[in-house]
This record gives structure tokens, C-alpha cells and sequence, in this order.
């Protein structure tokens, strides 16, 4: 598979409906792994890790999952290229920096990824739509356990998979979800939530693992620990946290529905006043703005089919996916004329929010729950 | 306030974590701020940080000049990077790094995926010692026929081990 043919056809996660999908954008899970008694890539000299890709990399290849697959090795892609498979969540930052002796191979439908040489010698990922965060372990299980057979893993009685990083020895699992949670950032309760989700040991992050100022109401929410406790025991603990947050969103939106319908009105109005006009958007306020019109078809305010066309622009309007498009490399003002464009041509087509059906269509999925 | 990782210049950058309830603050100096990749926050992440700095000084009261027979990697390496060098590391640095892991992790003890290879040398390495304490009774009991079967037993199984991956 060429490269062209993974920017032309979105992945899975991006087009899917899975559970929640309107809330839970995707759900992830990597393992990560080590040959025994090799140097992990970052302490490996550069023989060493051209090495151990070449040993690991045909290996990857003929796995079923992954016939008709998309492999390169790093230095082969360039900087943008990178950058958009940054952008899909297929390869990592600290992936992308990489070039020799480390190399990318995924699946066709875009929801298997394996990066050899990352920061350790495998990092394993599954991506799935909505809330599937078993189905995607269940997949990334099924790879591991193909590899194991034909590469000698680093594996301790007590301490499990051995990692690069401490913070990942046990199970080397981190499971995460993306959350799209307007409604709780609205009314002000997402550091409430974010405080709580802390507490047990879970973590926070941003689109690409920022602080807290998450862009575009976008949350990732994740294992923090991997030693002491099964596999199945994360996911589970992990899925049934998430399904209290998707609660507590919905409860969120109901009461801004129902207290403040205003603002709400203003927030929706306002979005869809500026993406339709702008000139020139960055793409962090492009990302804020789409998050309320995405929140506004959750609602009822646009047609359910204006969907898809709002969840693409999430990434067309990344800068990557940008430059990617217009085929050629923009600085950052060229980037912004550019994306108000594409938002303006796609939201053409768009209706004006209709706030008549927003109050009737209100609670949208699953049945509110008051646990205040 | 002085920077914790350099101690030498003044903190300039002030981070504050909340794990499992309990509250971490680390305080850093601009230059040590870059370094540690806290004016990059996509490749930061605090707990790495803060357990980075924690670990390198579990380690240091350790193992004062151990270095890795495998890899190299020294006490020092780790504590700039926190990250470790290959997988025999963790022996090498096993004094220090389990007091760190237990301050990480909610266990010490992995209790999730075993590889096959690791299950069916645990397997078999059971069965030898079932067998080889089988064979210790017969002979007490000077029950010869029991103990040459059983010695036949062991010989096949340790066939099996040496051809084991």
C-alpha cells in the first residue's frame, strides 16, 4: 500500500459509528514490548537498532492482520508525512522525530498500527471507533501473542514485560479513549471531573497529550499504571469510568438545555457565524469552534447527516492534513487562510441551526442518570 | 525557591501533580525546564519527570557505581533520561528501582499476560520438580519399578528442555 493510499481513505475510527461514538470519539490500546537483552532504541547505538528492525520488521509483515499493509521505514517519510500520521493518532510525536533503524507498518482499515523502535523496541496499537476498548485490546492481544512465537520478548517472573520507561513495566498496556466533552467544559465541571479521574489513578491528557487546556473540548483519558493488576482489570475499571463521564456529559447538557438555553443558543449561533465567515482561523480556534457545532448534531441543531462532514474537518483542518491537501508547504498565515476556506466551502451546504428541534431532540443516547 | 534538579538557579517553572490523592510539586529553573521538555508539552509528562528525578536518587543509594554487564548504562544515564537501557537493567538496578515501582504502580508483582514461551518453560520446569520428588519417595520406599519409570520420565523431559527456544 502507498502512502497516498492511506491519506486518501480515512480510518476506520474517523468514519465509524462505535458505542457512544458521540461522545467517545475513539478508543485506543498499545502494548509495548522488548527483545531480551538487546539495548531499548534509546541507548541502542545505530547499528544495533537497524539490527533489531531488521530482525522485528519481516516478522510484523507477515502477520495475517497485516496483509496488504502499509510499511516504511522512517526515513523514507518525510517531515509532513509524518506529521499527518501524527495527526491520525497512527504513529506517536516521539515516533515521527525518529528516522533510521525505526519504521511504521499498519493496516490497511488504519486500525492497526505497530512502530518499531519508538521508545521501545514495539509499541503495539490498536484504534478503534467509539467505545470498544476490549475489541481493540482483544486485537492488539491476537498480535502479541503471533509475535511472541517468532521474537523472544523481554519478560520477567515478577515484574513482567520489561520496558524502556519504569512507568510501563507489567503489562506494558496503556488503554486511552477520546472524549469529546463540551457539555462538562460549559458548565464548568470538567476540572471537578478531571480531579476525580486522578484520584484513581488515571490520567488526563489533551488531543496529543498536552496540559490540561485540552483544544476542541478533546480529552484523552488513560491507564496510569501497568504493574499490579490484569489486563482485563484496567480495561474494565477504565471502560466503566468512562461510561460515568458520558453520564455525566449528558447530565451536563440537560441542564444547560434546561438553565441556560441562551447560552447555548449564543455558543452554537456564534460557531457557526464565524466558521461560515472567517478569513483566516487558526487551528486550535478551528477545532473549539467545530467541537460546538458538533455538539450543536448531538443536539438536534443540524441534521444528524451534517455529522460526518463536521467529524472529517477535525483533521482536514490539522495543519498537516492541510499542507497534505494543498500539496504544498504553507507557512502558518498561508495554513489559516487556507483552512477558513475549506471550512467556509464545507459548511456552505450547511443549514442554520434550527433551535426549535434543538430543545425537542434533547438528550441524545443514553438515558440520563442524576447521581448529584 | 531553587530549582530541584540543578538546585543552583532560581525556579522559574512551578508543577504541581495530583496522583492517587496525593499532591507532587516539582519546582525548576528555565534552563532545567527546557531540558526536561517542560516548554514542549507534548513530549513531557509530569510523572515521568517527577519519578525520573526520584528514581535516579533510589537508585544512587543502591548502587553507587554499578553499571549494566549487558548495555552499559550507568545510575547517571538514568537519571537524565529516566529512562533504562535494555531489559537485563532491570537487575542491575533492581535495589533501587523496586522502591520506585512501588511508588508507581498499584502492585510489585505482574499479574497479567504471561508470553507462551515463559508458561511452558513454567510448566515444564513444575513437572520436573513433581517428577524429581516422586522419584526421591520411590527410592525411600524402595519402590524400583515406580522409581525406573519415573527416571525414564525425566530424561524425556529433559530432552524436551534442552530443545526448548
Amino acid at each position: 500500500m502507498k502512502f497516498s493510499n492511506v491519506i486518501s481513505t480515512a480510518g476506520e475510527w474517523l468514519r465509524g459509528e462505535g458505542p457512544h461514538h458521540q461522545i467517545v470519539i475513539s478508543s485506543r490500546v498499545r502494548l509495548a514490548r522488548n527483545l531480551r537483552n538487546r539495548a531499548f532504541p534509546g541507548w541502542a547505538k545505530k547499528a544495533e537498532r537497524t539490527a533489531i528492525l531488521d530482525m522485528i520488521k519481516p516478522r510484523v509483515e507477515e502477520l495475517a492482520e497485516m496483509q496488504d499493509s502499509f510499511s516504511e521505514v522512517l526515513q523514507e517519510l518525510s517531515a509532513l508525512e509524518k506529521q499527518v500520521l501524527v495527526e491520525r493518532h497512527l504513529i506517536s510525536r516521539e515516533h515521527a522525530a525518529k528516522s533510521v533503524g525505526s519504521a511504521i507498518v499498519m493496516n490497511r482499515k488504519q486500525t492497526l498500527s505497530i512502530m518499531i523502535n519508538e521508545e521501545d523496541h514495539l509499541r503495539m496499537q490498536s484504534i478503534r471507533s467509539g467505545l470498544q476498548l476490549k475489541q481493540a485490546f482483544k486485537l492488539v492481544d491476537k498480535v502479541d501473542s503471533a509475535l511472541e512465537n517468532k521474537l523472544e520478548f523481554a519478560y520477567d517472573q515478577r515484574l513482567g514485560y520489561l520496558t524502556a520507561c519504569p512507568t510501563n513495566v507489567g503489562t506494558g498496556m496503556r488503554a486511552s479513549a477520546m472524549l469529546h466533552l463540551p457539555g462538562l467544559v460549559l458548565s464548568e465541571l470538567i476540572n471537578q471531573v478531571i480531579q476525580a479521574v486522578s484520584k484513581i489513578g488515571l490520567a488526563v491528557r489533551g488531543l496529543y497529550g498536552e496540559g490540561t487546556e485540552a483544544m476542541g473540548n478533546l480529552f484523552q483519558i488513560s491507564n496510569q499504571t501497568t504493574l499490579g493488576e490484569k489486563e482485563d482489570e484496567i480495561i474494565s475499571r477504565l471502560t466503566k469510568v468512562i461510561e460515568t463521564i458520558i453520564e455525566k456529559e449528558h447530565d451536563a447538557r440537560q441542564v444547560l438545555i434546561q438553565k441556560k438555553p441562551n447560552t447555548l443558543w449564543d455558543q452554537i449561533g456564534r460557531a457557526y457565524g464565524v466558521l461560515t465567515y472567517a478569513h483566516a482561523m487558526s487551528s486550535k480556534e478551528a477545532l473549539n469552534l467545530l467541537s460546538i457545532i458538533k455538539l450543536g448534531v448531538d443536539l438536534g441543531a443540524f441534521p444528524e447527516d451534517r455529522r460526518l462532514p463536521i467529524d472529517e474537518l477535525f483533521i482536514d483542518t490539522q495543519p498537516a492534513h492541510l499542507q497534505k491537501s494543498s500539496q504544498q508547504k504553507l507557512n502558518a498565515e498561508e495554513r489559516d487562510h487556507l483552512r477558513a476556506q475549506i471550512v467556509r466551502e464545507r459548511l456552505k451546504v450547511f443549514p442554520k441551526p434550527d433551535i426549535s428541534k434543538m430543545a425537542k431532540e434533547s438528550g441524545n443516547g443514553s438515558s440520563p442518570t442524576n447521581n448529584e | 525557591m531553587l530549582c530541584d534538579v540543578c538546585k543552583c538557579n532560581d525556579a522559574t517553572v512551578f508543577l504541581t501533580q495530583i496522583l492517587e490523592g496525593k499532591m507532587q510539586k516539582v519546582n525548576l529553573c528555565d534552563a532545567c525546564s527546557k531540558e526536561k521538555g517542560v516548554q514542549d508539552p507534548t513530549g513531557f509528562a509530569l510523572a515521568d519527570l517527577l519519578l525520573g528525578i526520584g528514581a535516579a536518587e533510589e537508585i544512587e543509594k543502591g548502587a553507587p557505581t554499578q553499571k549494566c554487564p549487558i548495555c552499559g548504562y550507568t545510575q547517571a544515564d538514568f537519571k537524565k533520561t529516566g529512562r533504562l537501557g535494555c531489559s537485563t537493567c532491570y537487575g542491575t538496578f533492581a535495589e533501587g528501582l523496586n522502591t520506585l515501582l512501588k511508588a508507581m504502580h498499584k502492585g510489585t508483582e505482574h499479574v497479567g499476560k504471561l508470553p507462551q514461551r515463559a508458561y511452558r518453560a513454567m510448566e515444564l520446569s513444575d513437572r520436573m520438580r513433581n517428577l524429581t520428588e516422586s522419584l526421591e519417595k520411590a527410592v525411600k520406599e524402595e519402590n524400583y519399578e515406580t522409581a525406573a519409570s519415573l527416571r525414564d520420565q525425566i530424561k524425556q523431559l529433559e530432552t524436551e528442555l534442552a530443545s526448548a527456544p
